[in-house]
């Protein structure tokens, strides 16, 4: 039962008996990041997640992890995901933008100067191939990327853009995540610079004596930095922070169950590259300047079938849904319109309970006919119908700091 | 007490026995949100699914350790799921059942065979 533990590799078909107990053995070829000792030090159950040997779980356990980074302050350690600096080869960082333009649709080259926004690669069909932040450090861009996409993005990037820009991967940096509304006051302790930043600002500041890459962004829907800290000061920087009250450790169940309950994607469940972004409801982070009719309209990959439907609308959407009962819906359920059909409607592809909800938690696809909220539907759970409401995004509001 | 490889362990009383999972076997599931009980005076046989309990992580399922009848569930659990991992050994019981062939508990494991599997 116990082997999938992350509930992102969650077996999509049940019969997880107690036998499963003790498969969960650890394997040689996982790779560390620089905080891995201090994870083992602090009691942290490991797990390995993209490659790498990650705390899923702290003494404190998931719940309370979650419910002290709502209240408090959590730090993650992230340093599993890519860092990647592009720089254009004729030095200005405009160039750099429109270059990268080629594979997001997003309006980078109107991002302002220590600016960061949420983009995606995108595939010839429209699908996503991962989903990134893209920040705007003066004379380079800098993107974070997910840990299992890191190297495709990477091949990526280089496939189109190495005749314009050098493509630097950062792999002597940790990144460190503290997020929850004590973040602001915890990391304001180690720097002046931080207090000042709204959400989606990015910063250099010295942090004892290192110099650090700072965004006020996360993935909880808290407050909150990350926090890009050169590989031999991570341990001191990650201990310094551990040691102020408001601050916990904060493993990657809670990440997970954090992410959830804010509506935010995880990348491999709620979207991928058969997922357009029309599906996904993430037209937002589309930009005008990128749609029909925008100053640099289309030019991305996937720009045909991405604008096509930007117009005539997707057959079915991305929406929260919240069980009615207490038992949690999880990846991989499938949905129906009603107590007797045969014919699937959708599937639920994160599910989990919300600590914070305090109740279980679910997103999904459902065709646009039954993605107004209030509409119920109902989910196959071990064989039985059960009804579940669609539900307004994100579960918990968000709490950033405009 | 006897124990299952299934991490449940089986305490007799009066003419049934009373299932639960053990210490181990909670703490390794984490925090439980959710626990669907069978029907008293449900048969069942070894290895059926008897119990669902759902963690932060995931979905497992408690199995039947031998055969015979459940005769009583504790719905104090449906109200309660984490007092399976306050008190998994005592008052997080799940049900109790009245076994076919009594015997049958001599095959289980006793608390050292457990403890030597648990490692």
């Amino acid at each position: 039962m116990i082997s999938g533990t992350m509930t992102e590799e969650a077996p999509k078909h049940r019969k997880r008996a107690m036998a499963d107990l003790n498969i969960g053995c650890p394997m040689a070829d996982l790779k560390q990041t620089p905080l891995h000792a201090m994870h083992t030090d602090l009691g942290a159950k490991m797990v390995p997640f993209a490659g790498y040997d990650m705390p899923v779980q702290y003494p404190m356990g998931v719940m309370k992890e979650h419910i002290h980074t709502r209240e408090h302050a959590g730090l993650f350690d992230v340093s599993h995901m890519g860092q990647v600096i592009i720089r254009a080869k004729s030095g200005d960082v405009r160039d750099a933008a429109l270059e990268l333009e080629r594979l997001v649709p997003m309006n980078i080259a109107d991002l302002g100067e220590n600016r960061q926004r949420y983009a995606f690669f995108t595939n010839d069909k429209g699908g996503i191939l991962d989903d990134l932040m893209v920040a705007n450090r003066g004379d380079h861009l800098f993107l974070v990327v997910n840990a299992a996409c890191k190297e495709d993005d990477i091949l990526h990037l280089r496939a189109h853009l190495l005749d314009s820009c050098d493509i630097e991967v950062i792999t002597d940096r940790a990144l460190i995540a503290l997020q929850g509304p004590a973040s602001e006051a915890a990391l304001s302790r180690l720097s002046d610079d931080v207090a000042a930043m709204c959400f989606m600002d990015v910063a250099t500041t010295q942090i004892m004596g290192a110099e650090c890459w700072v965004s006020r962004s996360g993935y909880t829907g808290e407050d909150g930095y990350e926090i890009s800290v050169p590989n031999d000061k991570a341990v001191e920087v990650a201990a310094a922070l551990l040691a102020m009250e408001e601050v916990a450790p904060i493993g990657l169940g809670a990440r997970d169950s954090l992410r959830l309950e804010a509506g935010l994607c995880l990348y491999g469940n709620d979207i991928d590259t058969t997922t357009t972004p029309v599906e996904a409801d993430l037209k937002w982070a589309i930009q005008k300047a990128r749609r029909a009719g925008g100053d640099r309209e289309g030019g991305f990959i996937g720009a045909d079938a991405i604008l096509a439907q930007f117009e005539k609308g997707a057959d079915h959407k991305r929406v929260g849904i919240k069980p009615e009962g207490r038992a949690p819906m999880r990846q991989g359920t499938v949905l129906f319109a009603d107590e007797t059909s045969a014919n699937p409607i959708g599937e639920i592809t994160s599910g989990g309970f919300g600590p914070s909800f305090e109740g279980p938690v679910s997103m999904g696809y459902v065709p646009v006919e039954f993605s107004n909220i209030g509409t119920q539907v109902f989910a196959d759970v071990r064989g039985k119908r059960m009804p579940a409401t669609v539900h307004d995004l994100p579960f918990i509001p968000a709490n950033f700091k405009r | 007490m006897k124990f299952t490889e299934e991490h449940e362990w089986l305490r007799p009383e009066g003419d049934v026995v009373v299932v639960g999972i053990t210490e181990h076997a909670a703490e390794a599931l984490g925090e439980i949100v959710f626990v669907e009980l069978p029907e008293a005076d449900t048969e069942v046989s070894k290895d059926d699914d008897a119990v669902v309990i759902e963690s932060v992580k995931a979905a497992s399922d408690i199995l039947a350790p031998l055969d015979g009848t459940i005769v009583e569930v504790n719905e104090a659990l449906v109200e309660n799921p984490g007092l399976i991992n306050e008190d998994p050994m005592e008052g997080a019981w799940f049900f109790k059942m009245k076994l076919n062939d009594p015997s049958e508990m001599d095959g289980l494991l006793d608390e050292n065979a457990y403890k030597a599997l648990i490692g």
